[in-house]
């Protein structure tokens, strides 16, 4: 089986984000970058499966400039055979990168598509769908549990739900897109680093692709939350009572 | 800052593994090692896994055949698990225990005891100082004599770390008492040998490791346990110890400036007087002197470092970094304890314990006495 595992270069969830004056984007200057967690988790189950049934081949592919390399190489280190990066130096949106995946399947022709359900950069929640939707494939968002059926051929997906957990099951090929308690991502072992020096990392000019790239959402503004003020003690419940109704007009 | 000497992408992947095993698998458990005494031995597994214990070793026993850069940037995110003690144990067993034994050792004592130290599945411990001789190390007693193709061994040996968790012990013994500096050698006895015992120490600092006294009473090995050539292990441990003082070296440093920035966010949240500490001048004064001392260390850590990824001698860089790193880890310990007021002198307090782990790094390895008379020697007195 072969498993395409799209994966996002996002800045470390840990960092805190400021963001530019003019309101354009965030400062990216001495950010650190790594792969997208719901990424990570997707590619962490592709090993498994790859691990669990021997033979498959995870291909891994990012969109974005030549530095998510960076990260390919950690996917790399963590297990997976080979990469792409498609080469942009623009912001992509959802439905732009679903396009680029979906010519990516046409070429490499995998049985399973494993992403993650969103980026931590834009939270879109829409590139696995969109890309299910183009290759007219079914499609499992927010994995829980992934499991095949003995022959490969159906693959049988726990999802995570509003108040339970649904059940869903087709044939593949199809997407999967990975929901957070899906599995705990390994670490890139050393002997794994060395190993991802070695392997293929392929880099493709975006326009070789023949997509049309042209942005169809258009960012504004980026505006930091409002930071909270400090809180107010109050003498008596009356007093707070008449604030709610007055100041906060809660009540 | 000097990162330069692990600047590559490699670096960083490797850097992320180990901090993330740091962070989950060592640093909640820290003071749970200092009550037992010892690290879980289970966890050198996952080390084994994650390619800890074999950086710089050939990749022909498992090793990952890298330079000093890796070994650094590991002792410096190990410095996070909050627990010298463990690093300490770590330590031994990847840098102070098994060079020798990488190096001078034949085929069949690297495929029986190195490959499973690389993995994990076998922990070591360096058996050189005794009861009477510490950093003078040509006055230990310990005899190893040839009876047919065994060595028999009996004697003694004290402050020995990984005591309790070692599977082997590289151990320096005296083969030959009349050839002086050629009479010793390096020979693994496995610590199953009938014969052999251990008695834990109680130790004021480093507890999350288990230090001990060594008994080898007619202790039965085969001679071809000999690491490298009988007569050599002076000079071969001599090797081994360089290693040791620069893996002690990065370890103390890295902890260090943990500890100024544990003590840095301590001083922005602690009020005296209606403000914090770190807006008074005298915390600022005395957390910027020793800011400067640490970088000043840490750019001739990496000197050392740098020479060593060249495999150029360092022995005397590596002495003089010793010296200045154990002195200004006890100042830095000191002057945090002192910023953190009581709660610096209780033993939840990473001030507190770095006040008496940092004691150790003067000691250990040679102590600085012994190396100033080695340096004054290599400076032309």
């Amino acid at each position: 089986m072969k498993i395409l595992v799209p994966i996002k270069r996002v800045p470390d969830p840990q960092t805190n984000i400021s963001v530019k004056g003019d309101g354009t984007g965030i400062v990216t200057d001495n950010v650190k970058f790594v792969i997208n967690p719901f990424c990570e988790i997707a590619l962490e189950e592709a090993l498994r499966i790859k691990e669990q049934q021997g033979g498959a081949e995870v291909v891994l592919v990012s969109i974005g400039q030549k530095v998510a390399q960076e990260q390919l190489r950690t996917g790399l280190a963590m297990g997976a055979d080979r990469a792409i990066l498609v080469l942009s130096d623009d912001e992509l949106d959802a439905a732009t990168t679903a396009a680029l995946l979906a010519k990516l399947v046409d070429q490499e022709k995998p049985e399973l598509v494993l992403a993650g359900k969103q980026a931590i950069d834009d939270d879109a929640n829409q590139t696995g769908q969109i890309l299910a939707s183009m290759l007219d494939w079914p499609q499992a968002t927010f994995a829980s549990k992934v499991e095949f059926s003995g022959d490969k051929k159906d693959v049988t997906v726990t999802r995570e739900v509003d108040g339970g957990l649904e059940t869903v099951a087709f044939t593949l090929p199809g997407v999967i897109t990975t929901d957070l308690r899906l599995n705990e991502p390994r670490y890139a072992s050393l002997p794994g680093i060395m190993k991802a020096r070695k392997k293929e990392l392929k880099e493709i000019p975006l326009a070789e692709l023949g997509v049309d790239a042209k942005p169809r959402v258009k960012t504004h503004k980026v505006s930091p939350p409002p930071k909270r003020a400090a809180g107010r003690k109050v003498e008596t419940v009356q007093e707070l009572v008449n604030l709610l109704h007055t100041e906060a007009k809660l009540i | 800052m000097s990162s330069e000497i692990y600047a590559s992408p490699d670096h960083e992947a490797f850097r992320a593994a180990v901090r993330r095993f740091v962070e989950d698998e060592l640093a909640p458990r820290a003071r749970e090692f200092d009550a037992n005494g010892k690290i879980d031995k289970s966890l050198y597994r996952k080390m084994g896994e994650l390619g800890m214990l074999g950086i710089r070793y050939d990749p022909r026993w498992g090793g990952a055949g890298l330079d000093w850069s890796y070994t650094t940037v590991m002792f410096e995110e190990l410095a996070r698990a909050d627990n010298a003690g463990v690093t300490m144990g770590i330590s031994v067993h990847t840098d102070m225990a098994t060079p020798s034994l990488h190096q001078f050792g034949s085929d069949e004592l690297r495929e029986r005891w190195l490959v499973p130290a690389i993995k994990g599945e076998l922990v070591s411990a360096i058996g050189v100082t005794e009861p009477d001789a510490g950093s003078d190390v040509a006055g230990i007693k310990t005899r190893a004599v040839r009876d047919g193709d065994d060595w028999v061994i009996n004697g003694s040996k004290i402050y020995i770390t990984n005591a309790a968790t070692a599977d082997f012990i590289c151990l320096l013994a005296v083969t030959d008492p009349s050839a002086g500096y050629g009479g010793f050698s390096q020979i693994i006895v496995p610590t199953d040998a009938k014969g052999f015992s251990y008695q834990l120490l109680d130790k004021i600092g480093n507890r999350g490791s288990d230090t001990g006294l060594l008994f080898f009473e007619d202790v039965r090995v085969p001679v071809t346990n000999t690491i490298g050539d009988v007569g050599r292990g002076f000079q071969q441990q001599m090797m081994q110890f360089q290693d040791e003082r620069l893996v002690a070296c990065v370890s103390s440093n890295a902890a260090s400036l943990a500890l100024w920035e544990k003590t840095r966010t301590w001083c922005h949240e602690r009020k005296l007087f209606g403000k914090t500490l770190a807006k008074m001048q005298v915390t600022q004064f005395k957390m910027v002197e020793l800011m400067a001392r640490l970088t000043a260390d840490r750019e001739l850590v990496h000197a050392c470092v740098r020479k060593r990824m060249r495999n150029e001698d360092a022995t005397l860089e590596i002495s003089m970094a010793k010296l200045l790193v154990g002195r200004t880890c006890r100042v830095v310990a000191d002057e945090c304890i002192q910023l953190h007021g009581g709660f610096g002198y209780m033993t939840e307090s990473a001030a507190g314990r770095a006040f008496v782990d940092s004691r150790l790094i003067s000691i250990g390895g040679g102590a600085d006495e012994v190396m100033i008379q080695y340096m004054a020697k290599m400076l032309g007195f």
